[in-house]
């Protein structure tokens, strides 16, 4: 287990300075996130416009894993759509679990997060904003179409 | 010629010396590496490790000694009966108790809460009724009670605690009320150490005739307790946090309210006639044990006991303060490092945060370097929520741990700081 693959320093910088961390008022849909095992919570706000998320912010209190993972999530997933989304989720889950070796999607900043699945115990640090981002979407009303 | 006088000559007779380095080795398991590093085990408030003594205890009984206990005529299941039997008077002799009838095996001191809440709980309150508790309690000494309350209608009240951890005796006696039907709370809080004069929770309880129920799970481990002397009704603790297995503990309850209490679960074992109408019970404590028990567990809770007596346990507080003192004033000297519970009475457990840490990473941190320690809420939520934290960090030291263990600690959390800054 090598330390500083867990704690890179996009991690550390993320985890002092969190982007998109506070609240948004009104917002179109909202989700609490909620890590039992070590007290993390987390509470999204979103906005969107049509299919897309078009800002979103999150807060609460979380390890150096949780609040930096939140935070590289709310830039990678800003402006994308609910199917973009989907297949981000679907590439960060497989690198947070190393299930494949190579990422087919490039995951940009997001690869920091690749120490993680050395430490199994902190998988749930890093997942929980994902997880609290579907619960979000899910709830979200679709987007109703013109065509 | 001069003669000195060896340290050793001013204990009492018979008395060996506590020795850290024998009472360590005896623990095979502190001899493997975590990580690639020598294991530094500081998380015994959670599970303590067991000592060779309880292992070839409970290897002795599995390979020689196994029956069903208190059946069969042939000579296994006699063995059996006296080896279970024998471990039961093992923790009354341990608990000062008068009687082995006071004494109920259980898996734990969850299941021993459990029981009373049920049996002595179900019986006893209604609605209206209080009981009391503290702030400090470790989820196991809450949540049974809101079940009972929930049942029966009575509501449950919490003392509470100053700010460095130790429970506020005038707060706790305020809230004793003529509603009070019982008060229930630990010798010793597991997530921040502190001991509670719990001789003074029970005189003021009794004086109102109000029974008291204490949580050792965390004292008998620590120090010496006598239930005669502290004089409560109640008293549960757990196998596998005083170097025993896990999966067994035991109640005391004083003989007067458990002849008076109904089984809370029945089968096998705990009766003595059955026929399809109804059933005639046995007497105590077997009453409180329906089906086969964990016999082997408690064969190796028995040798945990002989084990903790023959360190002497004024000499395992002794030698546990001693590292209490050394590990708070290293920590304390640790830059941005808050120490959560600095009772003046205290057992050895740190709790401690890091400013710009969560207790999460510095787990993970230090668990990189062999060092194993808890963080989390550590089962107390309502003590972390009073102290506004959703978690801390905690080391806790048993008999086994010595000033290294604390000096790689805090090399540990310099490590942390590093990664940190």
């Amino acid at each position: 287990m090598e330390l500083k693959e867990l704690y890179r320093d996009v991690i550390l910088d993320h985890n002092r300075s969190p982007r998109n961390f506070g609240r948004l008022e009104p917002a179109d849909a909202q989700a609490a996130g909620h890590n039992p095992l070590c007290g993390d919570k987390l509470n999204l706000t979103l906005r969107l416009q049509g299919d897309r998320v078009q800002d979103l912010r999150f807060e609460g209190q979380g390890c150096a894993i949780s609040t930096a993972s939140a935070s590289l999530m709310t830039e990678a997933v800003k402006g994308r759509s609910r199917e973009q989304i989907a297949r981000l989720y679907k590439e960060v889950h497989a690198l947070l679990t190393a299930s494949t070796e190579v990422p087919s999607a490039d995951l940009g900043k997001l690869m920091a997060l690749a120490g993680v699945a050395e430490f199994p115990a902190r998988v749930k640090c890093a997942s929980l904003c994902w997880h609290t981002l579907n619960a979000a979407l899910e709830r979200a009303p679709a987007p109703v179409s013109t065509e | 010629m001069s003669i000195q006088a060896s340290p050793a000559r001013s204990l009492p007779a018979g008395k060996p010396a506590f020795d850290a380095a024998t009472v360590r080795a005896a623990f095979p398991i502190l001899a493997r590496e975590v990580n690639g590093k020598p294991l530094v085990y500081l998380d015994s408030a959670a599970s303590s490790q067991r000592p060779l003594a309880v292992l070839r205890a409970v290897e002795h009984y599995e390979t020689r000694l196994h029956a069903n206990v208190h059946r069969g005529v042939h000579s296994l299941s006699q063995w059996a009966t006296e080896a279970y039997e024998n471990a039961r008077e093992t923790v009354r002799r341990h608990l000062h108790a008068r009687s082995t009838h006071e004494i109920v095996f259980v898996r734990g001191t969850t299941e021993a809460i459990n029981l009373v809440a049920n049996s002595w709980g179900r019986r006893h309150l209604r609605a209206g009724d209080e009981i009391l508790i503290t702030y400090l309690e470790h989820h196991a000494n809450i949540v049974p009670w809101q079940m009972l309350c929930a049942a029966t209608g009575a509501s449950l009240r919490a003392a509470p605690v100053k700010a460095n951890g130790e429970l506020d005796l005038a707060g706790f006696r305020s809230m004793l009320s003529a509603h009070t039907r019982l008060v229930a709370v630990a010798h010793i809080s597991n997530a921040l150490g502190t001991i509670l004069p719990v001789q003074e929770i029970v005189r003021l309880a009794h004086a109102r005739g109000v029974p008291v129920l204490l949580d050792g799970a965390q004292a008998v481990p620590h120090q010496a307790v006598d239930v005669q002397a502290i004089d409560c009704d109640f008293y549960a603790f757990s196998g596998h946090k005083v170097y025993g297995p896990t999966g067994i503990g035991a109640l005391y309850a004083r003989e007067s309210l458990l002849s008076a209490m109904p089984p809370w679960q029945g089968g096998g074992d705990m009766i003595l006639s059955v026929n399809i109408k109804e059933s005639t019970y046995n007497a105590l404590p077997w009453r409180f044990e329906a089906g086969t028990p964990n016999i082997s567990g408690a064969v190796g809770l028995g040798a945990a006991l002989d084990y903790l007596d023959s360190l002497g346990l004024a000499a395992v507080a002794a030698h546990e303060h001693a590292l209490l003192e050394l590990a708070t004033e290293r920590l304390s000297a640790l830059p941005r490092l808050k120490l959560i519970g600095t009772a003046s009475d205290k057992a050895a457990v740190l709790s401690f945060t890091m400013e710009g840490v969560h207790p999460h990473d510095i787990g993970t941190i230090l668990d990189t370097e062999g060092i194993a320690i808890r963080t989390g809420h550590h089962c107390a939520m309502p003590i972390m929520e009073a102290f506004g934290l959703a978690a801390t960090a905690r080391a806790s030291f048993g008999c086994y741990n010595n000033a290294e263990d604390v000096e790689r600690l805090v090399e540990g959390l310099k490590k942390v700081r590093k990664v940190f800054g």
